[in-house]
């Protein structure tokens, strides 16, 4: 695993959006009560954002992204770098980092790229751009994740649709000489990129009619290959030894240990499976917070939306030392440990 | 590594099940209360007692108990 520190980097305020229409997994509009009963059981979901026919993940970052400069007071000219994370960009090209210098009013001098990683995406953007921040030619950037999930699952797929949800969310770094170093510790396993795939759309499967072709693969669940398939057993058996090994490992180079991180702010897979990763690092549980029961698994955006809504008063207010920990499709990981003092926290928007 | 502690830490993961009638060669899948989150639960119980990983395809190719104990066997030392 590789362990790193990016200093001269401070991260300054996160906010978030999310889309107005919720949709309730105890009155699914197609699975049973019954069904939904025990899923929302263990999955800890009881209900999720999504997005309406017209609108993308642009949209949910673009709003997200306004809140946060106008509650820093940035001027916009001053932004100089721009990335968004998301798995389910506007359009297969160009990237949405353009779309959205174009439309926030960015600079052309401002760089913008995607990084289109998912549930370690959080703390592989951060450490993408506190890297290329850290040089100090670059002064304020700006850190876009977000997903429309609704747009990739099957409405028939029991072991996804009732999980996922959507959200944009910004974070807003500066370069500040004085700022503690932000330690890394990122990793890969490609081994396991079929755990979490969307089979068809790209260079290896063409969308044709027969991707397009619902079929039952089992009770509850039908897809078709242009939709999001996940393999629950093998992404619970990666986060429930990877997760934690690389909390561990991070904990041991940063030289801290569980009592020094004031909050543990987990990528939001299912209730299930964090309970798990929580119960092996015996950490305590009032130091994890989550947003899974109002929001789902955003993927990219579960730790910046888990911040917003769940430590917006400890992080506004005070010091804070916060560990994000992400993990999932690739399969990738990732943690990062920020050091947090008075963050700029706005709402949480709702379009 | 042994069976019979296999199969009971395995009967620990069932909730409404009569654990007495549930051996080695139980067909897991014949559980009447198995789903997909008693295998996950058998997956975490795998990764803490034994620090092995079971994944969707060992579950898909096995049938009984045993089967997934010598999964497990094979990946412990």
């Amino acid at each position: 695993m590789a362990s790193f520190s990016v200093p001269n980097v401070k991260l300054v305020g996160i906010s978030a959006c999310v889309p107005k229409k919720i949709i309730s997994n105890l009155d699914h509009p197609y699975f049973s009560s019954e069904m939904m009963a025990s899923f929302v059981n263990s999955t800890g979901v009881n209900e999720r954002r999504v997005a309406e026919e017209t609108q993308s993940t642009s949209d949910f970052c673009y709003e997200a992204a306004e809140d946060l400069i106008k509650a820093l007071s940035w001027e916009k000219s001053e932004i100089d770098i721009l990335i968004v994370v998301t798995q389910t960009a506007d359009y297969k090209l160009p990237v949405t980092s353009a779309i959205l210098q174009d439309r926030l009013g960015l600079p052309t001098t401002c760089m913008a790229m995607d990084i289109p990683l998912g549930c370690s995406g959080y703390v592989y953007g951060i450490s993408t751009i506190a890297a290329l921040l850290s040089l100090g030619t670059l002064k304020k950037g700006l850190l876009l994740v977000g997903e429309t999930n609704s747009k990739v699952v099957s409405p028939f797929d029991k072991s996804t649709e009732p999980l996922f949800g959507d959200a944009g969310t910004a974070s807003a770094f500066i370069f500040d000489p004085s700022a503690k170093p932000i330690p890394f510790s990122l990793g890969t396993d490609g081994s396991g990129h079929k755990a979490i795939i969307i089979p068809a759309g790209g260079s290896r499967n063409r969308v044709d009619e027969k991707a397009m072709e619902f079929v039952k693969v089992e009770e509850g669940i039908i897809r078709n290959q242009c939709s999001l398939v996940m393999d629950g057993m093998d992404v619970f058996s990666f986060g429930i030894s990877k997760a934690p090994a690389n909390v561990k490992e991070l904990l041991t180079y940063s030289e801290k240990n569980i009592d020094d991180i004031d909050f543990f702010v987990f990528h939001q897979a299912n209730m299930f499976m964090n309970n798990k990763i929580v119960k092996k690092l015996k950490i305590p549980v009032e130091k994890v917070p989550y947003s899974l029961s109002k929001y789902g698994n955003t993927s990219s955006a579960t730790i910046p939306l888990t911040i917003v809504s769940e430590l917006h008063a400890q992080v506004s207010n005070s010091k804070t030392e916060i560990l994000c920990c992400g993990f999932g499709v690739g399969l990738s990981w990732g943690t990062c440990i920020l050091d947090l003092e008075n963050l700029v926290v706005p709402k949480i928007k709702e379009v | 590594m042994e069976i019979n502690e296999f199969v009971r830490n395995f009967s620990d993961q069932l909730d409404d099940t009569d654990v007495s009638t549930v051996t080695a060669d139980t067909k897991f899948r014949d559980i009447e209360e198995w789903d997909s989150l008693t295998s996950l639960s058998i997956i975490a119980m795998v990764d803490e007692e034994y620090g092995a990983k079971l994944t969707g395809e060992d579950f898909r190719q096995s049938e009984t108990i045993n089967d997934l104990f010598n999964l497990v066997k094979s990946r412990t030392n």
